[in-house]
């Protein structure tokens, strides 16, 4: 069953005069509980491709469909809502809120669902435990290292209990020893039934995901 | 559930201003200025406006003072010698006024005459008022000392004579003045009472009685001195007849005096060929007086509302200043499922929570500013319940207009520019 469905997607940027093709016609279909990652050189249209299926951004032409609901149409708050719940980013810079604590970095999801402080400040705990993090709860960001600091950014995208997590290089600034430790999280958190698209351009972390889509030019060039 | 979430709202918003705890200090400065000076001003000027209730009490609200006055033509006509010139009010006016209408409650004449008083070595150029009882109705000050003269004393031509509290202090001899002997102008007249006298002036408005005036029954004073009196002027002198120098009268309410002293004027008119008399109205001067004290508040509270005015654009600078620096903040936030109105509500909240606080502060410093006023001057001011209400909701109104621009400016923000941006 196919959690993520892309029909023929185009997405032009007008780039000054010029006009840009990201993504020229892409269709895919990505299951429930899958375990993708997405490859290609720069300029190859991986980012366009996970802004759109981060809801960030629209497609030009064709239809998202997002757990069969296309999502091409839907306004911004609707997009917003999506983001909230269906939804987690992990990002290469971590982008976690520097004034904010451990915990409440954790509970920023929480936050705009509307969550109680109490049950989301406990939530924030059994995440922060599930990765790893329980002595850190009161820290500020500045104060762990760049694998805590990510793990973080897991725990904070796991708040809301979302479908699908969005993985862009989440080794990026990371040495290869944490950037395993981060894998290994993700393997974890996708062997659980979290369905995790990520973008990497370094083969061996690819090598954690099931499945592989290579872009080239705005088009998947193949699949393994 | 709501409430807690709005509370944590603010909470949020006044954490992220201590994040920069200087430049949010500094930006609520604008607002507390304003602010204060906008309380400040209020109370000064309601301070004024009280002051001037006070006065109209003290003037006696419902009178109208007509005096005599040297027309025109009596005045081109005078520079001959040995001229006489007969002017001004009469017995006949005053009793015409009391008769005709209906609307006076109580009327009194006076003649008002410049003459030397003496006592032993002391002397003093005295403002001789004589009148009837009913002066001390119209103009009530508290006695002193002694009694003031009443109706006998008027019907038995009295030789009695009442001394205000500067007069008796400058004339009389210390110890038992109730009974002294005071000469003026050659004949002798016995110190009755002693009553105070208001030294100080309503803004421009003259009052009735002045601290050198000393009270004679007018029958007295027209039998002692006459209606005939001899001005002398610059080497030459002339004669004038005057019967009466002043009628005051107190209509039976405030709101008959304006239509009473025009129908005094009119019937005036009827019987005076030439304008030897002049009416005014404390009521009306009062009036004028307080129109020109609320035009003051205004262009005093204009100039207020326009530092509150700066300070709300000190709080949109910092806050698009923020917006901008926050960029990325507002990227995460977006990104993760923020909604647009959720982030507007973010910055507003910070605005608002910045202009409240600075109008907070600034409500403290304008009661202070006041009563340090009220303390080292005699300048009264009045603080009001609206003069606290007001300000308190003009500055959280300020958070509004001012924040609401760097919010909406906020929310606009493209999230994947955001997330790229360092």
């Amino acid at each position: 069953m196919s959690i993520v469905q892309f029909e023929n997607i185009h997405k032009h940027y007008q780039m000054g005069s010029e006009q840009v093709l990201a993504l020229n016609g892409v269709s895919l279909s990505f299951d429930k509980g899958s375990f993708w990652a997405i490859m290609g050189p720069s300029g190859s249209g991986k980012s366009t491709m996970m802004n759109i299926l981060g809801c960030l951004d629209r497609p030009t032409s064709g239809e998202y469909l997002l757990e069969d609901k296309n999502v091409g149409v839907l306004d911004d708050n609707s997009l917003s809502d999506i983001r909230l719940k269906y939804i987690g980013f992990v990002f290469q810079s971590f982008n976690l809120m520097p004034q904010l604590s451990v915990q409440k970095n954790i509970e920023l999801p929480l936050y705009y669902l509307g969550w109680e402080a109490d049950k989301s400040a406990e939530r924030a705990k059994e995440l922060a435990e599930k990765v790893g993090l329980s002595e850190r709860l009161n820290h500020k960001p500045a104060e762990l290292s760049g694998g805590q600091m990510q793990r973080v950014a897991v725990a904070r995208s796991l708040a809301a209990q979302p479908h699908i997590i969005l993985a862009d290089e989440p080794t990026g600034n990371l040495d290869s020893h944490t950037g395993e430790q981060i894998m290994r999280l993700l393997t974890e958190l996708n062997a659980e039934g979290t369905t995790i698209i990520m973008v990497t351009h370094e083969p061996d972390i690819a090598g954690y995901a099931k499945n592989r889509l290579h872009m080239k030019d705005g088009k998947v060039e193949k699949i393994e | 559930m709501h409430q807690s979430r709005f509370a944590r709202n603010i909470l949020l918003g006044i954490e992220n201003l201590l994040q920069h705890k200087l430049r949010s200090f500094l930006t609520m400065l604008g607002v507390v200025f304003g602010v204060g000076s906008v309380v400040a001003m209020l109370a000064v000027g309601e301070g004024a406006s009280r002051e001037a209730m006070k006065q109209i009490e003290k003037l006696g609200s419902n009178n109208i003072i007509i005096n005599s006055i040297k027309s025109i033509e009596e005045e081109s006509t005078s520079t001959q010698r040995s001229h006489m010139s007969v002017y001004g009010l009469t017995y006949m006016d005053y009793q015409r006024i009391n008769e005709t209408f209906p609307n006076v409650r109580k009327s009194v004449p006076a003649k008002l005459i410049r003459k030397e008083a003496r006592v032993e070595a002391r002397t003093l150029e005295l403002r001789i008022v004589g009148t009837t009882q009913e002066w001390f109705e119209l103009v009530p000050r508290p006695i002193l000392a002694g009694k003031i003269f009443g109706e006998n004393e008027v019907k038995n031509i009295a030789p009695v004579v009442v001394l205000t509290e500067f007069g008796a202090r400058k004339l009389l001899a210390t110890k038992n003045t109730i009974g002294q002997t005071v000469r003026i102008g050659g004949d002798s007249f016995e110190v009755i009472g002693i009553i105070k006298s208001e030294a100080a002036q309503a803004g421009n408005i003259q009052i009735p009685d002045q601290q050198i005036d000393a009270y004679i029954p007018i029958s007295t004073v027209k039998e002692y001195f006459g209606d005939i009196f001899l001005k002398v002027t610059s080497g030459s002198f002339t004669l004038e007849q005057i019967e009466l120098h002043q009628i005051i009268v107190q209509a039976d309410d405030i709101a008959n005096v304006e239509s009473t002293a025009i129908g005094i004027e009119r019937m005036l008119k009827n019987f005076h060929k030439k304008a030897d008399y002049e009416i005014s109205v404390p009521l009306a001067l009062l009036k004028q007086a307080e129109a020109t004290k609320r035009r003051n508040a205004i262009v005093l509270g204009s100039i207020a509302c326009i530092s509150l005015l700066v300070g709300g654009i000190g709080i949109m600078n910092i806050m698009l200043a923020s917006v901008t620096e926050r960029t990325r903040e507002i990227g995460i936030r977006r990104a993760i499922g923020a909604r647009r109105s959720q982030i507007i509500t973010q910055f507003l909240i910070e605005a608002v929570v910045l202009s409240t606080l600075g109008g907070i502060v600034g409500l403290a410093v304008g009661i202070g500013i006041p009563c340090i006023i009220t303390y080292f001057s005699d300048m009264p001011t009045v603080i009001t319940l609206g003069s606290i209400l007001l300000p308190l909701f003009i500055s959280v109104g300020i958070g509004i207009i001012f924040g609401l621009y760097p919010a909406v400016n906020a929310a606009k923000v493209d999230p994947i520019i955001a997330l790229r941006h360092e």
